[in-house]
């Protein structure tokens, strides 16, 4: 268990890792921030991170979809983030796949439970395999195991 | 001149390389192996049922990223574990922390804004 801030971290078993946070909000409000994409555009990247959403469509519903593209100024090329929601209960629960990292890519849960006007938001990322959630750690820096696999095929034909 | 810009750009380049090293299963084994004891390249190559110069060349991305440093003593080379590299690692996994805290604290502000707006928004009535 760690704290950082008002948020507390936990991998909770090979394969998950889980975030855990209070809103002083209802929970309808928080799940409005999370599904509509001029409020989400306003938190999802954080100014501190350098990186900028350049597009962003939330498709929020079940079965429906979403791509998020970022841009970060060191890097040539936009970055994209895509998936399907699993499962969306408004105001109590959202469940998207991760699809840029293939099938080794988390499955995100998000729950909201709200209490005395608080809401408890937690969110877990499963992984496939304890393999994928240690590479995905490993490659968190970054979050695309594209730009390693290329950067490993470079450095290798720069090997004496 | 260096500005804090490019020592930024080059710790990203150090952590590329790194991540680059360990993306490889032979080359994870390799920091395992050296995690519980000091092994020449020879003596490597053998626990990966690998040529020398397949080994030699792990070896090499491996130290490039300064994951793994080796020294030759006579005609072994001996290869231990880099330990400072880990450290940006350890420093990235805590980047992952930093993101989704930094994350909240801005949708705690965006939550706040629509609870003060469906606040006005019921006194108007």
């Amino acid at each position: 268990m760690k704290t950082e801030g008002k948020t507390h971290f936990e991998r909770k078993s090979d394969r998950e890792t889980v975030a855990t946070r209070t809103f002083n909000a209802p929970a309808r409000l928080v799940f409005e921030a999370w599904s509509k994409a001029d409020l989400f555009k306003q938190w999802w990247m954080p100014k501190s991170m350098g990186a900028t959403i350049v597009s962003c469509t939330l498709d929020m519903r079940t079965g429906g979809s979403y791509r998020l593209e970022m841009k970060h100024p060191s890097a040539p090329n936009t970055m994209a983030f895509f998936g399907k929601y699993l499962e969306v209960i408004p105001g109590s629960r959202i469940v998207w796949t991760n699809e840029e990292s293939g099938d080794q890519g988390a499955v995100t849960t998000v729950t909201l439970v709200e209490k005395d006007g608080q809401t408890l938001l937690s969110m877990s990322e499963l992984y496939p395999s304890k393999e994928a959630c240690d590479e995905a750690w490993e490659g968190m820096g970054e979050g695309m195991g594209e730009t390693f696999d290329q950067l490993d095929a470079f450095l290798a034909t720069q090997k004496r | 001149m260096l500005t804090v810009n490019h020592m930024v750009q080059y710790k990203h380049i150090q952590v590329d390389d790194s991540f680059a090293a360990l993306s490889d299963p032979t080359r994870r084994g390799v920091i395992e192996q050296l995690c519980r004891a000091d092994s020449s390249i020879t003596e490597l190559a053998d626990k990966f049922h690998m040529t020398l110069t397949g080994m030699k060349k792990h070896v090499a991305v491996l130290e490039e990223a300064g994951l793994v440093t080796t020294q030759k003593i006579g005609r072994v080379r001996t290869c231990k574990l880099g330990t400072r590299k880990l450290d940006q690692e350890a420093a990235w996994i805590e980047n992952y922390r930093q993101l989704w805290a930094a994350r909240f604290d801005a949708l705690e502000q965006v939550v706040e804004e629509l609870k003060r707006k469906e606040k006005s928004d019921e006194n108007r009535r």
